[in-house]
């Protein structure tokens, strides 16, 4: 009996990723977006018009320089990559899924800057590492997400992703979590169990905030059913883009967060 | 006189104007319905209210599966005093969750209703009084009796939604669903949101685990409204896509049943082959679940013969692994042991509540959009739905396997016949995100998403700009399968019986 297991296995193969720091994705992938530094005000205003999420605006201009810069918000970027496709010269989704960091700020990609967006560790709360870098249990909370970052955050731990090698898992209590990583724009009808949960978690704990719709509310953004009153009280300390999020880009997130290799 | 009852359509998706609906009177109305429910197959898709200054118009969308056509018809009530309309649900069960939700949305009465409750609390509910934690939960008086609440927040990674068990021992004599958390006004967003472009982006965020079979079903409605037919080419194209999400969904599906028994074998394995589809959807277009690949009028990610190439390796990759796995768990008694018996929905039970889908499929209901309403590519290549009898966990697992199967045949036929078109690209247009929708009309298009018939309405005002939508998922017809297939099981069986239906909170708003 034991047979057809060991040939199911041997098809099997290994399966893990065996460096989640460095992989490259194959074919094309929706990552961090660089914009030319050549793009026009009409282009601008083309693609600022166009984005159904408002993540595209011309931010004030620098002191010092001439242009108009045009900034792409990823925390409210939906990735539907249509600005691309209507200025495929001057925008460009990359394959460069490391887009978390802790400062909202920093979600802000500016015309003519290919920079990689990266955590300021200086604004990372020091017990973060000093009490999570070798073991970080999280609760998930789903508040209007819309399954598909759900599934992401589940394939995370899957046996191709598998980040509990670094000691990162998601439990089913808050009881047993050191932080809390919310899905969804955050519906009126889940704002209570929400708060119940955070406070349920034993200090000191975090707060991550894994897709679009978790940033800024996304494509909901505007709903009269959705209340974000939880950012009003309570600080963020990893935003993670994306519609959903890839498990990679979850994965290096947290591990930059924490400071582990 | 029976040709001014009723609209009859023979197209998916259809327009039609408003004006031409027929408005009967309340009484022939529900006459019609009884007439109709007679008859085999048929089935209501949907019934919903579509407010207007000095009425409330209530349409009706019923599906004839057998003469593969949808039955349009209404009635009309004076805004006050509030109506109050002898309940259809009290004859016809599966009716329901539409009287809920238009009770809810609106305030009007349905005497008769043996289950007149809440059904998302929305924000713009007639009765703001009404909030979360005041669901009336039914309740058994006894002593020998325990009741068990599990939710909003569940020990997994998943949707939120409350369970309340009424249990005797281990036994559970009765279950209710209280849904609503995942409420994000969808539907009001759509009118809300003008631009094609959200609207689309709109459709593919119903449900992540459906963004195929909820932006199809939009693109197809807008479509329809705007008086525009798609590509041969195209519609082979999103017929793929369509069953490559139900194959990656099925196989994961088949992954997560496997944990539910603690069988890790079944788990790991297939995690790893529905990586490999769900891949092979973001190689075609950069998201593995497909979002941005179905677009009004066009697509922004032709297939290309590199696509096709790595789909038809892949599909054969998994298709082998696949094989050899699920033969082992579906040959292992532990497995099933615990997958034959369990969890048990009657062909009668399915009929009554109107199950659709999967859940219609395993209890030995013939129902499947592809079959009875042919959409996009099916008009042309006949779909005949896999059917199975037992209305078991084992049933609606071994559908699974079977539709994965058979939704590979589907992309193998379909790829052969495009594989030697002379020029592709010149095939497969560009989005059109600058439609004229036709006025004062209303689109119905329907879609075999994995979980079953979505449905989408599109209604425009007299400038042609969309006034009204509805979004239906499978799961609005579903939710009541898995409440009645729990009933008499063990509590410790629960998981395994949700697992088996994975019916979707935020596809319906609730």
């Amino acid at each position: 009996m034991p047979l057809k297991e060991i040939n199911i296995l041997r098809r099997h193969g290994r399966q893990y990723v065996p460096d989640l720091r460095r992989v490259e994705l194959r074919g094309i992938f929706r990552g961090r977006p660089v914009i030319s530094g050549d793009i026009t005000e009409a282009e601008a205003e083309l693609v600022t018009s166009l984005c159904p999420v408002g993540a595209i605006g011309v931010t004030s201009v620098a002191s010092g320089m001439e242009h108009a810069s045009l900034a792409m918000d990823l925390g409210k970027c939906v990735f539907c990559r249509e600005c691309e496709f209507a200025l495929p010269r001057m925008i460009r989704f990359s394959n460069d899924f490391k887009m978390a960091t802790n400062i909202r700020e920093r979600l802000s990609v500016v015309a003519g800057a290919d920079q990689p967006v990266r955590l300021d560790p200086e604004m990372i709360r020091k017990e973060i590492r000093s009490f999570f870098k070798h073991a970080l249990k999280l609760r998930q909370v789903s508040a209007g997400g819309d399954n598909s970052a759900e599934m992401e955050l589940n394939a995370a731990g899957n046996v191709n992703f598998d980040m509990g090698r670094y000691g990162i898992e998601f439990v089913a209590s808050p009881r047993h979590a050191d932080g809390i990583v919310i899905t969804g724009p955050i519906t009126q009808n889940m704002a209570e169990a929400l708060q119940i949960c955070y406070e349920a978690v034993p200090s000191p704990k975090i707060v991550i905030l894994a897709g679009t719709d978790a940033i800024s509310g996304g494509i909901f953004g505007g709903s009269a059913a959705v209340n974000r009153e939880f950012f009003d009280k309570y600080p963020v300390d990893l935003f993670v883009p994306g519609n959903p999020p890839h498990p990679l880009t979850f994965i290096n997130g947290v591990l930059d967060l924490i400071g582990c290799k | 006189m029976k040709e001014n009852k009723y609209i009859e359509l023979f197209s998916n998706p259809a327009t039609l104007l408003l004006e031409d609906i027929p408005v009967l009177e309340y009484p022939d109305f529900v006459a019609f319905i009884d007439l109709l429910m007679g008859e085999e197959g048929t089935h209501c898709v949907a019934y919903f209210v579509l407010p207007q200054p000095d009425k409330y118009r209530f349409i009706c969308c019923m599906a004839a599966d057998e003469n593969h056509a949808i039955l349009v018809f209404s009635h009309e009530q004076p805004l006050q005093p509030a109506p109050s309309l002898p309940s259809i649900t009290a004859k016809h069960f599966q009716f329901h969750v539409f009287e809920r939700e238009i009770h809810e949305n609106f305030g009007i009465a349905f005497p008769g209703h043996p289950w007149l409750k809440p059904i998302r609390y929305p924000f713009n509910r007639s009765e703001v009084a009404n909030v979360m934690n005041t669901y009336p939960f039914y309740t058994i008086n006894g002593e020998a009796l325990h009741e068990v609440g599990v939710g909003p927040i569940h020990a997994g990674i998943i949707e939120p939604g409350h369970f309340r068990f009424i249990c005797h021992g281990e036994k559970v004599l009765h279950l209710e669903i209280q849904l609503g958390y995942q409420h994000r006004g969808l539907e009001s967003q759509f009118v809300e949101k003008q631009a094609i472009l959200q609207q689309s982006v709109l459709a593919e965020n119903i449900a992540g685990d459906t963004a195929v079979g909820h932006s199809l079903a939009y693109a197809m409605a807008v479509e329809s409204l705007a008086g525009i037919t798609v590509t041969k080419r195209l519609s082979i194209e999103r017929i793929i896509a369509l069953e490559l999400e139900r194959i990656g969904v099925h196989i994961g599906d088949t992954a997560a049943l496997c944990i539910d028994i603690a069988y890790q074998f079944g788990q790991v394995v297939n995690e790893a082959l529905r990586t490999i589809i769900i891949n092979t959807t973001q190689f075609w277009c950069g998201n593995r679940f497909g979002k941005g690949l179905i677009r009004p009028g066009g697509t922004n990610y032709p297939l290309t013969a590199d696509i096709m190439a790595e789909i038809i390796n892949n599909l054969k990759e998994v298709e082998e692994r696949f094989l050899q796995v699920t033969d082992r768990i579906f040959s292992l008694p532990s497995v099933l042991g615990r997958f034959e018996g369990t969890g048990k929905l009657t062909t009668m039970q399915a009929s009554l509540i109107g199950a659709v889908g999967m859940a219609a499929k395993s209890s030995g209901m013939y129902r499947d959009i592809r079959w009875s309403q042919p959409f996009s590519a099916y008009v042309d290549h006949p779909y005949e739905p896999v059917m199975l009898h037992k209305g078991d966990v084992w049933s609606r697992a071994m559908l699974r396997k079977l539709e994965v199967e058979k939704s590979m045949a589907v992309i193998r036929e379909l790829l052969k016949e495009i594989t030697h078109d002379e020029n592709p690209e010149s095939d497969v247009r560009h989005p059109d995100y600058d439609l004229h929708l036709a006025p004062s009309s209303l689109a119905i298009s329907l879609v075999e998403g994995w979980r079953g018939e979505i449905c989408h309405i599109a209604v425009t005002d007299h400038s042609g700009k969309l006034s009204h939508y509805k979004a239906k998922d499978p799961s609005f017809h579903n939710w009541m399968a898995l409440a009645l297939a729990v009933r008499n099981q063990e509590i410790s069986d629960f998981p395994l019986c949700n697992k088996s239906f994975n019916l979707s909170y935020c596809g319906n708003d609730l």
